[in-house]
């Protein structure tokens, strides 16, 4: 198991360096961009290249990124060139929105997808699944800011029951203490993750439902519910399990059409905005922060497997 | 066709190779299989999927109205008329117009040529890189698919339309643009599948034969490994296609998605959007219940084809 971890890690810090790599030579495919798009279309010559100087963008692009490596092995992420404010306080201020609400969303993705899945697997064919199985295709086809919107306009609009925007507190105990505002956002990107990870379930619990063990438990008499909850709640979540864990980069990383939506500035909101002003340190930085959390992600869904499946064992090959 | 039970209805077939019975099949299936073409089989397992036609056929009537409407129904959509400007339905325009002055019945037809040219246009490209990539990944081995594989990674790291933004801020957006964007993200899903595949046709006999009769590199990858994966490369070509249009219409509502004067149906659906609490429905969910319909419709065609082919593969 260590020497299998080793062997991971060691691959996960060749993406993640290829990553500041390819996010590198992406932000600078259109040079002077980010002194343009900081200082505004008027800025003169002079002082734009005060600006790339400062910033060390005259020099090549080599030198700019073995800069910036030093720069992050040492701790420091840079300082945005639009808000003039450390990236690590940023993300240290928008990353925990995120982790709660789509850490929130998740869950109760899960708590809805799984029993959902081994339903429509135990009635598969009939009307119900049939039923349900639509749904989640239509669920799965709908952009998810019209959700939002028709959520909005049915809860906060027609039925005044919900408010439209999200907690605005800054801190965590905040945004919980105002549960109620909550339930939009979290309710929206729930939705499309129940219709993806109650398909994935379906399948896999169809696939464990026809094992030989499940009959071995039938014939000796164990009633259905533990059947259900013992061997085919188990042995079907390795996919969904896969699932989350790929996901995490997507908890990280924010959602930007929702927190667009309902207000609630997070990591998305943070990408979209240094993306459209070209404020450099601050994509590097977020997508450093993102690249970790996929790898950390999908680390811990191998590991998880080890722990549902002992048939799985690492290291051994 | 009577290898593949006729006479079972879809919706049994479907519990049937859902449920992995694999011995259930009538005794002559195997056999019958094996000495039929790849595709034969699996066209009438498809041909016999009642999932599989409803989609299909909800593709080719959107098709038909989106490229043989216009022909019909003439409408202007080129010359802004704000005396025109968000008509109910009703008097010459079934569906009313957009603040613009444009027929929205029209401009459904408009958009959804661009949509479906937009996912039919990336699902290609997606499938011809994805594939090659992926099977030459596979086929080589060693320190070379270790290298393809950590670039795939590489880019996988980063949730696709955080990527996208990064992306579509440096470019002025135009429908190629967008596509070879769209590309450069779903190609690695496509890679990796197909790299999944081959690496385990690689070491079946008649991939050894071909090689050992002398067979290049190439040739066994196109004659080969690619008709043997064909499966799983159509199943993610069809989802691609459903992808593409979610994430156009994702771009559209960011702001980040083709300009006017032109149309698509994400775009309709996030300007109609604005007019929502206006009461102008009219500009929401005709552009919504299309989008919805047609991505249901490809998603629909691609599970059925990996539920024929899940029966095929099972009763081998």
């Amino acid at each position: 198991m260590t020497r299998y971890l080793a062997q991971r890690a060691g691959q996960a810090a060749v993406v993640v360096i290829g990553l500041m790599i390819l996010t590198f030579i992406m932000i600078h495919l259109e040079p002077g961009s980010a002194a343009r798009a900081t200082l505004g279309v008027r800025a003169t010559p002079g002082r734009i290249a005060i600006f790339n100087s400062t910033y060390g963008l005259n020099e090549p692009l080599y030198r700019q990124f073995v800069t910036y490596i030093d720069q992050v092995v040492h701790g420091n992420l840079g300082t945005s060139y639009s808000l003039q404010i450390p990236v690590s306080t940023l993300i240290a201020q928008r990353l925990p929105r995120d982790l709660l609400l789509l850490g929130l969303s998740t869950v109760a993705a899960l708590l809805i997808a799984v029993p959902l899945g081994i339903y429509q697997a135990v009635k598969r064919g009939g009307v119900s699944d049939h039923v349900l199985t639509g749904a989640s295709f239509t669920l799965y086809s709908t952009p998810d800011f019209l959700f939002a919107i028709l959520l909005i306009a049915l809860f906060s609009v027609q039925l005044r029951i919900l408010p439209p925007e999200a907690p605005q507190a800054s801190s965590v105990g905040g945004i919980l203490a105002d549960p109620r505002a909550l339930v939009l956002p979290v309710v929206t990107l729930a939705l499309v993750t129940v219709a993806s990870y109650s398909r994935y379930m379906r399948s896999s619990a169809i696939d464990v439902l026809a094992q030989e063990y499940i009959r071995v438990a039938r014939a000796k008499g164990l009633p259905r519910r533990l059947i259900l909850l013992r061997h085919v709640l188990r042995n079907s979540l390795l996919p969904v399990v896969t699932m989350v864990g790929l996901s995490f980069s997507w908890i990280v990383a924010g959602a930007v059409i929702a927190e667009e939506v309902f207000n609630y500035p997070g990591m998305g909101l943070l990408f979209y905005q240094a993306a459209t002003t070209h404020d450099f340190p601050v994509l590097l930085g977020s997508t450093l922060v993102v690249g970790v959390a996929t790898v950390a992600g999908n680390l811990a869904a191998d590991v998880a497997y080890g722990i549902l499946d002992p048939r799985i064992r690492y290291g051994r090959a | 066709m009577a290898a593949l039970n006729t006479g079972t209805s879809g919706t049994e077939r479907d519990a049937l190779g859902g449920a992995g019975l694999a011995g259930t099949g009538p005794p002559s299936a195997g056999h019958d299989l094996a000495q039929r073409g790849t595709w034969r089989p699996a066209l009438s397992a498809f041909a016999s999927n009642r999932v599989a036609i409803t989609g299909l056929g909800m593709v080719i009537v959107i098709a038909l109205f989106c490229f043989l409407g216009p022909v019909f129904y003439r409408t202007n959509q080129v010359t802004v008329q704000l005396n025109l400007a968000t008509l109910p339905p009703g008097n010459g325009h079934p569906l009313g117009t957009d603040p613009s002055g444009y027929d929205v019945l029209g401009r459904l037809m408009l958009g959804g040529q661009s949509s479906l040219e937009l996912g039919l246009a990336v699902s290609l490209a997606t499938t011809i890189v994805g594939t090659l990539y992926g099977a030459i990944a596979g086929l080589a081995g060693g320190i070379v698919d270790a290298v393809m594989m950590r670039v795939v990674d590489t880019f996988l790291a980063i949730p696709s339309l955080v990527f996208l933004l990064i992306l579509v801020n440096l470019f002025t957006p135009n429908l190629w643009i967008i596509i070879l964007l769209i590309t450069m993200l779903s190609w690695l899903t496509s890679a990796r599948l197909v790299r999944g595949e081959v690496l385990t046709l690689r070491t079946r006999e008649f991939v050894q034969a071909a090689r050992m009769m002398g067979a290049g590199g190439w040739r066994i990858i196109v004659r080969h490994l690619v008709p043997n994966s064909i499966g799983v490369i159509l199943v993610n070509a069809t989802f691609t296609i459903a992808d593409a249009i979610l994430i156009l219409s994702a771009l559209s509502f960011l702001g980040l998605g083709l300009p006017p004067p032109h149309a698509d149906w994400g775009t309709m659906l996030s300007n109609g959007l604005n007019y929502l609490f206006d009461g102008y429905w009219w500009l929401v969910y005709p552009p919504a219940l299309i989008l919805i319909i047609t991505v249901v419709a490809f998603n629909m065609i691609g599970d059925a084809i990996r539920d024929s082919l899940d029966v095929r593969l099972r009763r081998r």
